[in-house]
């Protein structure tokens, strides 16, 4: 199929209205048929993917859902669950003399200790550190090679990301002053985990469907998901970023409730297969091993990260600058008091139930990462506004005058 | 703790806002916020006014251009430092008569750029019937300015009340034709992603003379404000009248218009289109009932892109609001521009 047809796809999935209409009708109508079917009127649905989030709330896709449905956000911002340490860690190294290179957000993110005076790289950058935003691996790669000093780029990401960083060794793109910090986690354990947390504190109501991450599945392949509508009885549908793929979603999973089923189901079908992307699977075991990790807020979780091989330790910055990892004794919550971004990032509590929100933590200064990362929550409600203001802000629309 | 500027101090955002309100407004006592009779910082607009007589007023402007890079497809500071000061004085109701410049270049700077770059600006002017009449010429030492920087003060001379901006519930809004180009463009350029001299997308920077001169003559009286959503873009313009007014002003996304390239290169790099800079767009709010005639003058004075996006309207709670109806019947709140969206904008 050609570029034309996705564009005109994509279009149709983010501006036809009549189907959004449609679909939302439907949505309630399987609502409605559950509610009598089993007496239960709340449901829940989490979904993964900061984007995800984004999508929801930029095309205001919960003022259209039926209003005893939830859509809840999950940990998929991997920004926001970077432990401080690491921070501190790359900090140290700026301030060192080390040129360190650093998406946006992790530019801005806050330690909770300061090193010398430095509380995030953007600190460090003010007090002399060499600190460079990139968009990505490879413009760091370039210019490190332009000017050859000491450099290390700071590897966040999740499954997605891996690829690229796998890339740049294999093909041997890195010049050899630049030197990788991978921090790479992987996104089923925490969804897992987050499962495993809900299942034994249900929240009110309980989660009950899972829109899962479409780019990590472009590479893991849906299979990765078998184990949450296998071991918590849970519909899970992998979903493509448009509004309409959201809403197509959340109407299988209604779907899958009122026939009592619990299945993984592909919606993001034009770039996601069953098995996912052999070859970057291939580059990622190659270069990468499986840890225990930690993720802030959330804990030390078990085969959850990606660090470089032990032959590839001539790209490593752990190993070439003696960068310390945390010990699972060590992992703290590492929230400031007050903040409640561990549970947002949970699912267990929306951005405006903290007392922080849009008071003390703003996008302008921000207080915990949920608010730091373009991919947290509460930065994406603080953006296009929360769940409830837009719910009110919908009825106003409706009933004012212009 | 120590406060130091930030880039996000010049995005034109909330942040500069709150940094003129500490360094400025708070400061200036209010009987010299303005020429008396005029319109001055006690309307932080980009213009002031001040009362000539016979119901006639004196509009000047000023304006200070550090666009990186000066030379950018569709433009180049000297057009822009020309476009951008007439543009501030007709979007007050004047008609622009007179500039002054002052350009500060950097030691090193090749003269033959900087002979494009007045050709640039003198043509413009010349163009628009706006005379030249003043100006400074300075040269630092290499690597204490950044190439070339121009400030021009624009001068002109309104017919009538100057627009004020005070939108009021009922009011429509109108834009001019399709926002974000001038934003897309300098960010591409500064990311390396299209070049400065053959890049397909273009600035739209231009004088908005052939529109606003027309349709102030014509429809003064209708205008019940006027912007050039230059930085912060449309969602600056329209969160500044929401809270100014205490209204809720209600936009519709189908309706905005976007180039294609625009919102793509937009969604690429994660900025949305209703926070970059137009340098040749206006931003209109038009009472209800002569809505429909100025946006069919607007079409025929040939810009045909032009549409009414929305509404202010009334409201008890959500003062100060704006909000936009997206493409499949959702709403979302659009916040007022925050932090550092593209730096050098302009």
């Amino acid at each position: 199929m050609t570029l034309g047809f996705y564009s005109e796809l994509e279009k149709q999935l983010r501006f036809n209205r009549e189907l959004a209409k449609i679909v939302v009708e439907k949505i309630k109508g399987l609502f409605t048929e559950y509610t009598v079917k089993t007496g239960i009127e709340r449901l829940k649905i989490m979904d993964f993917c900061g984007t995800h989030e984004w999508s929801i709330t930029y095309y205001g896709l919960r003022s259209l859902v039926p209003s005893g449905m939830e859509l809840v956000a999950g940990p998929g911002c991997p920004v926001c669950v970077v432990p401080s340490h690491y921070i501190e860690e790359s900090i140290k190294l700026a301030l060192d003399g080390v040129v360190v290179y650093a998406y946006g957000d992790v530019y801005k993110l806050r330690a909770r200790r300061s090193v010398r005076g430095a509380y995030s790289l953007s600190e460090a950058r003010s007090l002399g550190g060499d600190v460079r935003i990139v968009q990505d691996i490879l413009s760091a790669t370039r210019d490190a090679a332009g000017h050859g000093k000491p450099s290390v780029f700071i590897g966040v990401g999740f499954e997605t990301a891996a690829p690229a960083y796998a890339w740049s060794i294999l093909r041997k793109h890195l010049p050899v002053n630049l030197k990788l910090l991978i921090l790479v986690k992987l996104t089923p354990p925490a969804m897992f985990y987050s499962l495993e947390v809900s299942r034994e504190k249900p929240t009110e109501p309980p989660i009950n469907g899972v829109i899962a991450p479409g780019h990590v599945s472009t590479i893991t392949g849906a299979k990765a998901w078998t184990p949450v509508s296998e071991n918590y009885g849970l519909p899970v549908v992998i979903s493509g970023f448009e509004p309409l793929d959201v809403l197509v979603s959340i109407l299988e999973i209604m779907k899958q409730l009122v026939e009592g089923k619990a299945e993984t189901v592909i919606e993001y079908k034009r770039s996601v297969s069953w098995h996912g992307d052999l070859r970057a699977q291939n580059a990622i075991n190659k270069v990468f091993e499986v840890v225990d990790d930690a993720w802030r807020g959330i804990g030390f979780l078990p085969k959850s990260g990606l660090r470089l091989r032990e032959e590839y330790r001539l790209y490593d910055a752990f190993y070439e600058y003696g960068v310390r990892e945390l010990k699972p004794v060590e992992w703290e919550k590492d929230m400031p008091p007050g903040c409640r971004c561990a549970e947002v990032v949970l699912g267990k509590a929306y951005p405006t139930q903290c007392p922080l929100f849009m008071k003390a933590c703003t996008p302008q200064k921000p207080v915990g990462p949920c608010m730091v990362s373009i991919e947290g929550t509460c930065a994406i409600w603080a953006r296009f506004g929360s769940r409830d203001l837009l719910l009110r802000i919908t009825n106003e629309v409706k009933t004012s005058k212009g | 703790m120590k406060e130091y500027i930030t880039l996000a101090h010049g995005s034109g955002g909330v942040e500069m806002h709150e940094i003129l309100e500490k360094l400025f407004f708070k400061r200036v006592s209010d009987r010299f916020k303005r020429v008396e009779g005029g319109i001055g910082i006690d309307e932080p607009d980009d213009a002031a006014a001040i009362p000539i007589g016979g119901g006639k007023y004196l509009v000047v402007s000023i304006d200070a251009y550090t666009v990186n890079p000066p030379f950018f497809p569709g433009g180049n500071i000297g057009v822009l430092a020309a476009s951008g000061s007439i543009n501030d004085v007709l979007m007050l109701g004047g008609r622009p008569i007179a500039l002054l410049d002052a350009i500060i270049v950097e030691e090193g700077f090749p003269l033959e750029d900087l002979e494009v770059i007045v050709d640039s600006l003198i043509k413009t002017l010349e163009e628009e019937g706006v005379a030249l009449i003043g100006g400074d010429f300075k040269v630092m030492p290499k690597g204490q300015v950044d190439r070339i920087t121009i400030t021009t003060t624009g001068i002109g001379i309104s017919e009538g009340p100057p627009i004020t901006d005070n939108p009021r519930p009922g009011d429509k809004i109108i834009v001019s034709g399709y926002l974000g180009d001038h934003g897309a463009v300098i960010l591409l350029a500064q990311l390396g992603l299209q070049s400065s001299e053959t890049g397909l997308l273009k600035s739209d920077v231009k004088p908005l003379t052939k529109l606003m001169l027309p349709l102030l003559e014509r429809y003064r009286a209708c205008i019940t404000a006027a912007r050039d959503p230059t930085r912060g873009g449309l969602a600056g313009v329209l969160n500044e009248w929401a809270s100014k007014t205490n209204t809720l002003i209600v936009i519709r996304d189908a309706d905005v218009p976007v180039r294609e390239p625009v919102r793509r290169y937009a969604e690429v790099l994660g900025v949305d289109p209703y926070y970059l800079a137009s340098e040749g767009a206006a931003v209109l709010a038009v009472r209800e009932e002569c809505a429909v005639e100025v946006l069919e003058y607007i079409h025929k004075l040939g810009f045909t892109e032009a549409r009414i996006i929305g509404e202010v309207r009334e409201t008890d709670v959500f003062k100060g609001y704006v909000a936009t109806e997206t493409p499949i019947g959702g709403l979302r709140v659009v916040e007022p521009p925050r932090g550092e969206i593209v730096p050098r904008i302009c």
